[in-house]
């Protein structure tokens, strides 16, 4: 009796108006959703197939080797990876001080009337694209890099092998300003929502104590968001190891190594801009560029996951705790 | 919590939503009209598009028969200067129409793609283009000079080998600021070859499409070389003739073997083909000897050389995407290419002249001629 | 005369407080200096675009097509890649949008998320050379043409691929700003789920999924690595969906490295356009959400 009451009141349930509605939308979303992902699991699945000769022949020395080679067919990723790392560190040296200042600025100091158009003008820098940024940084930056800024910074620090040779405009130098300037958007925006998360009682009780706004700042607020701004930071790393357009046309395209930053280099992104098209597709070369989108890939991935973990943590954090 | 004053709000009838929406479906509409504009226009009537890729040596002859090709029969040749690895390797991969390239294949590239004819469509020089404030076209250099600075040994513009063949010249005390390709090039190719042949210091390992270049800056093709040459003063690139000539840039005298110094122009470009005769292979056959550097003669131009039209034997490799129509129209486009006159109008040949480009010796169109006709489309010949 | 500052100055004293003062003041001026030095760089693109790009703004620049050096093909191009992209990647990012802030609280949802936002962070290179990869291997497979490499389809494609997780998250981040108590009203009313969502919260949430599509559609206006290998460029217009197509940053880059001062021009004309439209998408989802704010 008991039983069929029990059964009765399920199969009201699922006659109920909407109830197949609902199924179908939670369904078609669903189904939505993960075709997303899997497309995400397509591409990388794609890339490892096509990645596939080059691993086999190379195994772990694809990651240390020097050589491009396209006549002996012997490829390295060492100098992309390198040019990455090095373009991409500077441009974090050149750009984490002024995005955060930027934030800080925008966030803490600010006189109200000034906050909201001063916001809205950064964010505009984010909606150049990336093209843009190269042929300005080619036509304008690159000449005024080479006749002035790069003797500049050469007569200041020259005794570093960092800043030795010659200098051209269309170097590592130069390719590291313009990303420094693409990720200032990106890591002053984050870090203001770290510092906003910041709740407004640590202000307070600093003001209390008679702080300056400035030292309230230092002192309360940017020690409190430190994880989230850090988070930031690596945020903006990720968007400096992917970009492509700018640095093809400003790093000077060469395939190795090299101390100075006004030496010519290649990242992984401009090498596979620049090289695709030669690369005879199922032959080798192919298949070590495919590895090589792989390994940006990867890395890419590692740095935002990193980051995400950082922001997250920050921005859910409440009141109240730690 | 607001509770009320929220579900009243969202239960206001909303006015900007309204706009909002008008917004929305109007960007919709004007979506779907272009869409559906460009799509109808393609099914009314599809024009034929020939894809190319290859050398920016040809490129501005190329784009020249582009646009005048399509106001004359509506075929549409689209051609992308990426340089002619890039060429060879996507008619290898098949996933363009022809390809262009100023170096032969070699025995490698051959075999890959078996049945690619080599047409030579043009002829041009390489150009040793310089950007010296004061200082105009004409500065005397020889092979070995140039082998050198390109390898860096020479690394000021008033190294006393530079001075010495330039008595008269003051040459600034300034870096020498070297630029090269930064992708596969034929113009490369050219230029390595030379510096091989006329210097003992270049090395055979230099020589190619794409060498680990010892020194110097790299831009990608003609243009992006030619640009920045252009720009950037105390400065040297490997340019093709033609872009000095679009952009009024000053190039050196280049000693040829009889020992004069031949400034790079028509002329003496013309004459370094027309001295040079070389012994040329059947269109399917092997080229990758053929050169024309160090043409004899008083008044050749050292640094010429020939460029070709990559295009297949049998054209139906291409599989569903090349039709019997297409198959026609690109060996019309092509036999237009390697002629001065058709039909009674100008053709390809007629308009290189005024690009700076050498117009085709009769021989070379006979033998283009040959190659063209041997064309076909599931066995039956194109062209007769 | 009474000087009206937007702060107050320190007191002309150098004793311990007075110091700490003028640091205050030092610093929000170095901070000041920060935004400014930030600012250079557009400042100087918007004037060098202007002055250089103002030239050649002629009607030729854009009737004609890049053959004869205009650039009314890229704009025609940019139109259809993004009309073509957007048809498919909106409603697939909405739909994913949705799914993830009303159905993805539990272990699954945080999954998809995760992998939804490693899709955003994929750089767009590699999704250019994985379509190219994509259609080459499927062509030397002979499951299709090798001619279908460099087409408006496989342009379309990347495109779509960038757009549909970066339209996915900020769907959800608009849906998710919904008040809960918008949706509890509606299911207290005895409404079905998914008739909830759909005249109720998406309502309430369409002028971020209008922010977040505008936002998507400039970010792949501005795309060019991956349509180096997908759309190819061409010369003239529209030719058909299985041909290569022009786009305005990609006429940008080619023009770029050109060294003719006819088509410098040109690419500074491009660029400017290329710039002013996305200035105005900017300033229009601003307005969409600031008019958004004040009707509440």
């Amino acid at each position: 009796m008991l039983r069929l009451q029990v059964v009765r009141r399920r199969l009201l349930r699922s006659i109920e108006p909407g109830a197949l509605g609902d199924s179908l939308f939670h369904w078609l979303t669903g189904v939505v959703a993960v075709g997303v992902v899997a497309l995400l699991g397509l591409i990388a699945v794609v890339l490892l197939i096509a990645a596939q000769q080059s691993i086999r022949t190379f195994g772990v020395g694809f990651l240390t080797g020097t050589r491009w080679d396209s006549v002996a067919d012997i490829y390295g990723a060492a100098p992309f990876v390198y040019g990455t790392l090095v373009t991409s560190a500077f441009a974090l040296l050149l750009g984490v001080p002024i995005s955060l200042g930027v934030a800080i600025f925008l966030s803490e100091l600010a006189p109200a009337k000034l906050r909201v158009p001063l916001t809205y003008v950064v964010e505009l820098l984010a909606a150049v694209p990336s093209v843009v940024y190269g042929f300005w940084g080619l036509k304008v930056l690159a000449p005024v890099m080479a006749s002035s800024i790069e003797p500049a910074v050469q007569g200041l620090l020259g005794f570093l092998p960092l800043f030795q040779g010659t200098p051209t405009g269309s170097d590592k130098f130069s390719a590291s300003v313009i990303l420094a300037v693409m990720i200032i958007p990106t890591i002053s925006a984050v870090s203001r929502e770290a510092l906003r998360a910041v709740p407004q009682s640590q202000r307070e009780a600093a003001l209390a104590l008679g702080a300056t706004r400035w030292e309230s700042t230092r002192v309360a607020v940017v020690r409190y968001a430190r994880a989230g701004i850090f988070g930031a930071i690596i945020l903006g790393l990720g968007r400096a190891v992917g970009e492509t357009m700018a640095v093809t046309m400003m790093i000077g395209n060469k395939n190795s190594i090299s101390v100075s930053l006004f030496d010519q280099g290649q990242t992984i992104a401009s090498l596979i801009a620049n090289s695709f098209g030669e690369a005879q597709i199922g032959y080798i070369q192919s298949s070590a560029l495919m590895e090589l989108g792989l390994v940006l890939m990867l890395m890419s991935l590692v740095i935002n996951v990193f980051a995400r973990l950082m922001v997250s943590r920050v921005l859910r954090r409440g009141e109240g705790l730690g | 919590m607001s509770t009320g004053a929220e579900e009243m709000a969202a239960l206001r009838p909303r006015r900007s939503g309204m706009v909002k929406w008008i917004a929305v479906v109007a960007i919709v509409i004007v979506a779907v009209v272009i869409t559906a504009g460009a799509l109808a226009g393609w099914f009314s009537s599809p024009p034929i598009t020939i894809v190319g890729a290859g050398a920016s040596f040809p490129e501005p002859l190329i784009a020249k028969w582009a646009g005048v090709y399509v106001t004359l029969t509506g075929v549409r040749v689209n051609y992308a200067s990426l340089g002619s690895g890039v060429g060879i390797a996507q008619i290898t991969a098949k996933t363009v129409d022809f390809g262009a390239s100023d170096a032969p294949l070699n025995a490698t590239e051959r075999s890959r793609a078996p049945g690619l004819l080599h047409i030579p469509e043009t002829i041009g020089a390489v150009t040793a283009a310089y950007n010296l404030p004061g200082i105009p076209s004409g500065l005397n250099l020889t092979g070995q000079v140039l082998a050198d600075i390109f390898l860096g040994t020479i690394t000021n513009w008033n190294d006393t080998a530079i001075a010495t063949l330039n008595p008269t010249v003051t040459l600034p005390n300034a870096a020498i600021s070297v630029v090269h390709r930064a992708d596969g090039s034929g113009t490369t190719f050219i230029w390595t070859s030379y510096l091989h042949l006329a210097s003992t210091t270049w090395p055979s390992s230099l020589v190619g499409k794409n060498p680990s270049w010892p020194t110097g800056t790299g831009k990608p093709q003609n243009a992006g070389v030619a640009g920045y040459v252009a720009a950037t003063p105390n400065t040297i690139g490997y340019v093709e003739l033609a872009y000095t000539v679009l952009n009024s840039m000053t190039v050196a005298k280049i000693r040829n073997p009889t020992g004069n110094f031949i400034l790079p122009t028509l002329a003496s470009t013309s004459d370094a083909a027309a001295s040079a005769s070389p012994t040329l292979p059947a269109p399917d056959g092997d080229w990758s000897a053929v050169s024309i550097l160090n043409a004899p003669g008083p008044t050749s131009y050292p640094v010429s050389s020939l460029t070709y039209l990559l295009v297949y034997k049998e054209l139906n490799v291409f599989g569903s995407s090349m039709t019997q129509v297409k198959a026609k129209a690109l060996v019309d486009f092509l036999w237009w290419v390697v002629h001065d006159v058709v039909d009674g109008k100008p053709a390809g040949q007629s308009y290189a002249a005024a690009l700076v480009y050498v117009p085709l010796p009769t021989a070379i169109q006979t033998l283009d001629e040959g190659g063209l006709r041997s064309i076909t489309f599931n066995g039956q010949t194109l062209h007769t | 005369m009474k000087l009206s500052l937007p702060f107050t100055p320190p007191p002309f004293r150098f004793d311990r407080e007075g110091r700490r003062l003028w640091k205050d003041l030092a610093m929000t001026v170095a901070a000041f200096a920060c935004v400014v030095i930030a600012l250079i760089p557009l400042g100087s693109i918007l004037i060098e675009a202007g002055i250089r790009g103002i030239q050649a703004l002629t009607p030729n620049l854009f009737l004609f097509d890049t053959a004869y050096g205009g650039i009314g093909n890229a704009i025609q191009g940019t139109l259809i890649l993004i009309a073509l992209s957007s048809v498919i990647a909106l409603p697939i990012g909405i739909l994913t949008g949705i799914y993830l802030s009303e159905f993805g609280k539990g272990r699954v949802g945080d999954a998809v998320r995760f992998f939804v936002d490693v899709l955003t962070q994929v750089p767009s290179i590699v999704v250019g050379i994985f379509v190219y990869s994509l259609f080459l291997t499927l062509a030397l497979a002979g499951l299709m043409s090798t001619r279908s490499v460099f087409t408006t389809i496989t342009g379309v494609i990347a495109l779509t691929t960038i757009m549909i997780p970066f339209v996915a998250r900020t769907s959800e981040e608009s849906l998710r700003l919904v008040p809960v108590s918008t949706r509890e009203a509606a299911l207290a009313l005895g409404i079905p789920r998914y008739r909830s969502i759909l005249r109720v919260v998406l309502p309430s949430g369409v002028s971020g999924l209008v922010t977040g599509a505008l936002l998507g559609v400039a970010r792949v206006a501005g795309e060019t690595a991956p349509l180096l290998m997908t759309a190819y460029g061409s010369f003239y217009g529209f030719s058909g969906l299985d041909q290569p197509i022009e786009s305005l940053p990609h006429t940008i880059y080619t023009f770029a490295l050109d060294g003719s001062p006819a088509r410098l021009q040109a690419a500074w004309g491009a660029s400017l356009v290329l710039v002013l439209i996305m200035l105005v998408i900017s300033i229009v989802s601003r307005a969409i959400v600031h008019f958004r704010s004040v009707s509440e």
